[in-house]
């Protein structure tokens, strides 16, 4: 893909914006659609366009695989762990009133954002640790053949 | 267009056409379900089925072949039949479904109308959607999330991602 200006030029631009446009769907799920599925997946496909455009190598310098494989991990962590806290406080397993008792209203602000946390970053890993998996592979076929 | 896009998918034989129908297919069902004010579900749609799905499609294409192995295809009518039969079934079964936009339907009138009226003052955020699916059925939710971790350890194991790193770790060192 060396030779795509105008790609490479356009890919470089949008990168940032799908992923300020990704985090903005994350943290901004409460009012406006979107949630940590929607946020994982857009996270993830800018990582996969740059990794398109300007191969696996640069794309895994800015995200090894060792860490798309641990945020599989963390996210699901960090979710069961909100529900776990809320169990030892003496309220029912994820009942977000837990994080702040005085305010149970606030609690579920905190709690809907922890847990969309959660989801955002096992959804991103798990995609980005697939597409890895899939791109790794050594091809069989040439350029000739498209 | 879905119906062109989709026999699109099943009649071409070269699979990179056939690839970018199934894109197209996708982006056409996320507009439908923007029409159908599910906006969520329409962004999962675009990124998952249009972006992501397409991408690996394509990885998949350049792992193994371009083209579909030809078949001699015999005249078998009778998967047609069943299929147009099922078909048939399924549209007389949805003759009975509640018009379009209808405000009596029991989805309606029973559960969305609670949450709809409890949400406001017992979680206090504008998105119904995310109050749903966080807090209400946070429960589900976790599953959802451990079988998306599940079928990610799935595909990492079946494909060597783990290995490969192990292995080039190895050399790395000798």
């Amino acid at each position: 893909m060396n030779q795509h200006l105008v790609l490479r030029v356009v890919t470089k631009l949008m990168v940032g914006f799908i992923i300020l446009f990704a985090l903005y769907v994350q943290f901004h799920g409460d009012y406006s659609p979107g949630g940590g599925f929607q946020a994982g997946v857009i996270f993830a496909a800018a990582f996969i366009l740059y990794g398109l455009v300007f191969g696996l190598e640069s794309v895994q310098a800015v995200l090894p695989p060792w860490v798309t494989h641990k945020m599989m991990a963390l996210g699901v962590l960090i979710y069961t762990l909100v529900g776990i806290y809320s169990f030892f406080l003496g309220f029912n397993f994820l009942d977000y009133g837990a994080l702040t008792p005085s305010h149970p209203e606030h609690g579920q602000h905190y709690g809907i954002l922890l847990v969309e946390l959660g989801v955002g970053i096992t959804v991103a890993g798990v995609v980005i640790s697939i597409y890895y998996a899939f791109v790794s592979r050594s091809s069989t076929s040439k350029d000739e053949e498209w | 267009m879905l119906v062109i896009s989709a026999v699109g998918v099943v009649w071409v034989r070269h699979l990179f056409a056939a690839a970018m129908f199934s894109g197209i297919f996708s982006f056409l069902s996320a507009l439908l379900f923007v029409m159908l004010d599910a906006v969520d579900v329409a962004f999962t749609e675009a990124a998952v089925g249009a972006g992501v799905s397409t991408v690996l499609v394509l990885g998949t294409i350049v792992l193994t072949k371009r083209l579909e192995q030809e078949r001699k295809v015999k005249e078998n009518l009778r998967p047609l039949i069943l299929v147009i039969l099922t078909g048939m079934i399924l549209i007389y079964g949805s003759l009975d479904m509640p018009e379009f936009g209808s405000s009596n339907t029991p989805a309606q009138s029973h559960l969305g109308l609670t949450y709809l009226e409890s949400t406001p003052e017992q979680i206090g955020i504008p998105n119904v959607v995310t109050a749903v699916l966080a807090s209400y059925r946070g429960f589900d939710t976790l599953g959802e999330v451990a079988v998306v971790f599940t079928a990610g350890v799935g595909v990492l194991v079946l494909l060597g991602g783990f290995m490969r790193n192990r292995r080039r770790k190895d050399q790395g060192e000798l």
